[in-house]
């Protein structure tokens, strides 16, 4: 499946919305559009990995990217995440203890991520 | 011998078709179909790697993918890239990810390590037998 891209604001929050395959192929415009985002301004950012079917190093890359990026502009990163496939993959990294992990969008957001 | 043998040029968008031929050929063999997006990610994994070592190295080489199921499911990802290239692979720790100094590129290296080595119990990189390069090597037990 291709990967989707859909953006939406909640309260101070930036949400991207991500669907489908995030891989060494289409990392690249996900790296975009996290850029994009960042530089026209958004500085609280949450990523819904909620369907997202695969996932591998090159789009954790690109997600350990942004949260590097954002910190440095004293933005916030946050991620959402409740497939258990998935969260296995940010245990193994031990990107588990890197990312502030959350349910729901709900949960990022009210987090004061 | 090897069941099913694919070879592709290195090139990002072919590691889905090799994850997809990877995957397909594991059900087929009778890899337990939970352990089916472990065999995708770590055949991913290792086409990604060998993808970006070709491409750092300026080698248009096709990169070699060997299915074989005979008593288990056995995948050989082959690259052509000089073996120093493989040497110093390990996973990172939360700190070292975290590291601002620590590049993309770098820490992918790593996160990718990290996954083929926390998905595949049996996992062995080594040089090729034949000329330049290393092979990955994963093998999976049969369910039948």
């Amino acid at each position: 499946m291709e990967l989707s891209l859909a953006t939406r604001t909640v309260g101070e929050h930036t949400v991207l919305e991500v669907g489908g395959e995030v891989d060494v192929y289409t990392a690249p415009r996900l790296r975009e559009r996290l850029l994009e985002l960042i530089d026209s301004g958004a500085r609280h950012v949450v990523v819904d990995l909620g369907r997202v079917d695969f996932l591998d190093s090159t789009g954790l890359g690109v997600l350990v990217g942004a949260l590097k990026r954002l910190r440095t502009v004293d933005g916030t990163f946050a991620l959402v995440c409740d497939k258990e496939p998935l969260l296995k993959i940010f245990r193994i990294t031990a990107l588990d203890q890197v990312f502030p992990l959350h349910p729901t969008v709900e949960a990022a957001t009210g987090a004061g991520a | 011998m090897a069941t099913v043998r694919l070879s592709f040029s290195p090139a990002p968008v072919h590691v889905r078709t090799a994850r997809l031929v990877g995957v397909a050929v594991a059900r087929r063999a009778g890899v337990r179909e939970d352990l089916l997006d472990e065999v995708r990610l770590a055949i991913g994994e290792a086409c990604t790697r060998a993808v970006a070592l070709h491409r750092q190295y300026g080698l248009t080489d096709p990169v070699l993918v060997e299915m074989s199921d005979s008593g288990r499911y056995a995948v050989r990802v082959v690259d052509r890239a000089p073996i120093e290239a493989s040497i110093g692979l390990h996973a990172l720790d939360a700190d070292q990810l975290a590291n601002e100094s620590l590049n993309e590129d770098d820490l992918t290296t790593g996160v990718g390590f990290a996954l083929l080595a926390g998905f595949v119990d049996d996992l062995q990189v080594r040089p090729v037998d034949d000329g330049i390069g290393t092979e990955v090597r994963m093998v999976w037990p049969l369910n039948r």
